[in-house]
Parts: C-alpha cells; structure tokens; sequence
C-alpha cells in the first residue's frame, strides 16, 4: 500500500540531492540547511513512533536540529538568482518552439491528482486499497509530481538530472521561506502546549460586557481574527475563543446558533489569515516565490477583501445566530 | 493562569516588526514560550522536535518543484504571456475572476491542493495576469508586481472560503468535534451549509475588487497615451 510516508521519502530525497549539489560548489550553510531539513522526511515516522513509545532522544535531537536550522536561516542570505538577457531570450525561443505542450505536464499535476483521488477508492492491490484512503489528497499529489514530470521530460527531452537542478534553483530561491510554514505550525503546537490560547482567552472575556450580545459577538469575531492573527491558523484560534467567548457566553448566555456561530466563525479566522505574515505558506512563501521585493506584497494585495468579508461575516452572524 | 507563556507572542511582534529573520524569531519565540511556562529542556526539545515532525506535510509541495523549474527553463512562462496575447477578450479581470470561481468550487468539492502557489500561480497565473494587464499599454514595475501579488491574493482567497463548505474538511470536522466534546450533537452538513453565504461574499467582493483594478488600469490609459503624444 502507497502511504503518505513514502511521498515524504521522495521529499527527503529530494533535500538531499540539493544539499549535495551545494555542496559541491562549496556553499555550506545552504549544504547543511537543507540536510538537517531532509531528516523529518527521512525519518519522522521513526520519530513520532519512539515519541510515542517513551524513547524521547530522538525528539530532543529533532528540536537540537531545528534550533540548528533556525540559526542557519539567519545566517544565510536568500539568493536571488541573476537573469541574463540571453536567458530571456533562450527561453523565449524555447517558448515558441515547444508551444501549448508545454502547458500539458503543468496542467498534469492538478489533473492526475483528481483522477487520483476520484480513482483511489476503487484502485486495490491483492484484497488491500492500494492508496491509504485517509491520506488520498497527498499521496495523489506527490505521485501527481511524479507523473508530471515524465511528461515533461518526454516533452523536453530534457535528462532527469536537469529537472533536479532547475528544482534545486527553486528551492535555494525560496531559502529560508520554504521552512517557515513548518516552523510556525511548531509554534502553533508550542503556544498550545504552554496554555498561550488560555491566557489571551481570559484576557478577551475579563474585558468584554457580557450582558450585550452585539458586544459579545463582536469580541467573538475580532478575537478570532487576533488570535489567527498570532498564530497564523483559524483551527488554532477556534478553540480558544469558542471555548473562552463563544460558547459560554454567546451560545449558553444568549442562545445563538452553535452550528451558524461555528461555520462563520471560522470563516472568520480565514480573514485574520489573510491579514497575517505568520501564515507563511499563503502570505510570505508566494511573496518570495513570485520574486516580489515586499514580502508583504501579498498581504497588502489581500487586506482590503479581508477587511470587507470580516465586515459582512459580523453582519451575518447578527442576522443568523439569533433567530 | 501564567501569563508569561505571552511573552512569546511578545517575541514575534517584536521580531517580526523589526524584519529579523523570520525563522529565527519564530524559533527563539518557542523557546521563550517554553522556558516561560516553566518547562525542563528536555520537555521542551522533546515538544518542539515533535511538534516540527508532525507538521513536515507543510513542505510537501516541494515535490512540484523540479518539474515546475525544468517546465520554466523551457520557457513555460513566456508560454503563459504568448497564450493570453491570443485572446484579445481575456481581460485581466475575466482572467481572474474565472479563477477565482473555479478555485473556490474545486475547494467545495475538497479539492483544495490540486491549485496553489507553487503549481499555478507562479508559473502560470502571475505571468498571464501581467499580460492581460499589459495588453492595451505598457504597465510600470510596480504595476507588474501588484498584479503578480492580486494573483496570489485570488488563489488564498479562492481557497479559502470554498473549503468550509466541504464536508469532509478538516474545518468542519474541527468545528462538529469541538461542540461534540461539550455536549452539543451536530451534522456536519448542517455546519457546512452556513458556510456558503460567506462563500458569497468572499467571491462578490474580491471579484469587484478585481474589476476595481482593472478600471483603473484603463483609465490610466488614456493618460499615458497623451504623454505619449505630447512627446
């Protein structure tokens, strides 16, 4: 059976390819990031199973390694590679004699994943599913690449070699921004665990007057905007202030809608997403991806709809909730 | 209650309003966070490699990469530019605000990772958005940028508010567990049902901020057009 596992081996693999290719030209922070970066794909099953288990080294040595990483990132400059007017004009030229095919392997991942994912519950192998059915999306995904990028070297006639280095050129592009999405998710765990959620939750309801349900439902939403906010996540934020504001005082006090309340209100987290640098896989990665000089570009794109959509969703909940 | 776990969160706004690098800010807020709370080191290393483990899906879409590189050095994003130059009627806004529409129905049906940053918006969206926005005149360099970045801008928010109305995700199961453990019994259709007047909104109003763009645009055409004759 194809488990998700075996697509973060592929991305292990992959880290270290291109931590071997800095090697070679003797960039070594770069060489060292991404070889400790590859060892939660390696080996993070063996991980979190000896976690489980009560073995706690090689979780401790994963956090020594993550400290390492953070040190690194700081160390290293992100890489902006040059682009020469022959490159320009090479590809252009390239453009023009390949044509529309080479939408095809681009258009593939996106479309090999449906399929995937449409085809997976009939697709079996001796009795046992053949993809692990909880993990469809991913592991249709990460094959997805991989079917991809067989089109694409049929289309180009381009060696293997050369999509690992053009796939390395990208990654050390992103540098440190390819990481921070997995960083802040640690945060996000860390805040959890030392009671962060608790405290700005009994801080929000100390401050709010109870007895007016408009007050209340407004605390309710901007609390779930902030705390998306500083933590980067809707799902992180929905908890506390559900069980900080929302239930006990909204839904037990003054008889809103719980299934209206929790649909918009996590909805109303998403706008607090848009808003945040800490949401970096959606607001700083395609800022770096995109080559934008501001890695707030995104977010400055964004705040506007956010801002509006936070409007209307408190407007919808004071005409929904309490009917 | 410890309030001193908060000075974490202290860490960040500091860090990330003094442009630090955002790793390392994001790193040492952690330890803060964890010393704070009166953790032991091992406790906190143990916490923190765990925690960075279980969240390694976060980098999954590294696995386009290669393919995506190889495609560009082949020229797939000039591809993009020429394709959209071949259709005269694609406006910028039209461009968009399809996309925007066909992303937040692919979410609805669970299908939220199939479009993304890294598989479409970088090699082929953000370029035919600078193109349709350049078809009738030259745009400037930061002209360029902000169209690369409303390209972005469309895909999270396309994302974003489809993704509730899908039953089987993880936001609505989220929402259906936590009322679950306090005694409140829903259907999680009935959770996802109250998602789609948000769904609504979100595409009226980022929609009407794409056309908004593209109005100015082409009022700012005329203008450059009598400079242009001026000289």
């Amino acid at each position: 059976m194809l488990r998700v596992e075996h697509i973060y081996w592929l991305v292990g693999a992959f880290l270290l390819v291109a931590a071997f290719m800095d090697a070679r030209v003797k960039r070594w922070s770069a060489a060292a990031f991404w070889a400790v970066l590859s060892i939660p794909f390696l080996f993070g099953d063996a991980i979190l199973a000896a976690a489980q288990s009560g073995v706690r080294w090689p979780a401790q040595a994963m956090g020594v390694g993550l400290i390492a990483l953070g040190v690194l990132a700081a160390r290293g400059k992100l890489r902006t590679h040059e682009e020469s007017p022959e490159d320009d004009a090479r590809r252009r030229a390239s453009a023009s004699k390949f044509g529309n095919p080479l939408f095809v392997p681009a258009l593939a991942i996106p479309l090999a994943t449906v399929a995937l994912v449409l085809a997976a519950p009939h697709l079996r192998w001796n009795g046992a599913p053949l993809i692990e059915p909880t993990q469809a999306t991913l592991i249709s995904l990460g094959v997805a690449c991989i079917v991809a990028l067989a089109i694409g070297m049929r289309i180009t006639r381009a060696p293997f070699a050369e999509s690992l280095r053009e796939g390395r050129r990208l990654l050390d592009a992103l540098g440190w921004a390819a990481l921070l999405p997995m960083v802040l998710a640690t945060l996000g765990s860390v805040f959890a665990s030392t009671g962060v959620g608790d405290a700005i939750a009994a801080i929000v309801g100390a401050t709010i007057p109870a007895d007016n349900r408009f007050a209340c439902l407004v605390a309710f939403a901007l609390g779930m905007v902030a705390f998306t906010v500083i933590m980067g996540n809707a799902f992180a934020a929905f908890p506390v202030m559900m069980a900080g504001v929302g239930l006990p005082l909204l839904v037990l006090k003054h008889g809103a809608n719980p299934a209206v309340l929790g649909a918009i209100g996590m909805l109303t987290g998403y706008c607090g997403t848009l808003l945040t640098p800490m949401a970096a896989n959606f607001n700083i990665v395609p800022a770096v991806l995109l080559e934008l000089p501001d890695q707030y570009g995104v977010i400055r794109a964004q705040w506007p709809t956010a801002l509006i959509l936070l409007a209307v969703n408190v407007l919808l909940m004071w005409l929904l909730v309490f009917r | 209650m410890n309030a001193w776990p908060l000075l974490g969160v202290a860490v960040v706004v500091a860090g990330f309003a003094l442009r630090r690098n955002p790793v390392l800010v994001v790193v040492i807020a952690g330890i803060v966070s964890g010393v704070a709370s009166g953790m032991g080191v091992g406790d906190l290393l143990a916490l923190l490699g765990t925690s960075f483990a279980s969240n390694r899906v976060l980098l999954l879409f590294t696995l386009t990469l290669p393919v995506i590189g190889l495609l560009e050095r082949c020229g797939l994003r000039e591809r993009a530019r020429q394709w959209i130059d071949g259709f005269r009627r694609l406006s910028l806004a039209r461009l968009l605000v399809s996309y925007l529409a066909m992303r937040q129905v692919l979410s609805m049906f669970g299908l939220y990772d199939i479009a993304g940053h890294a598989q479409t918006v970088r090699p082929l969206l953000a370029p035919m958005a600078e193109q349709a926005a350049a078809r009738d005149a030259p745009i400037d360099e930061a002209t360029r940028l902000r169209m690369r970045a409303l390209a972005a801008a469309t895909d999270n928010v396309g994302r974003f508010f489809g993704e509730d109305v899908f039953l089987a995700f993880a936001g609505v199961l989220l929402i259906q567990r936590f009322f679950d453990s306090q005694g409140i019994h829903l259907e999680p259709f009935a959770i996802a049902r109250w998602a789609v007047p948000t769904a609504i909104a979100a595409f009226v109003i980022h929609g009407l901020r794409i056309v908004w763009v593209q109005r100015r645009l082409a009022r700012r055409k005329p203008a450059a057009e009598a400079t242009d004759a001026a000289r």
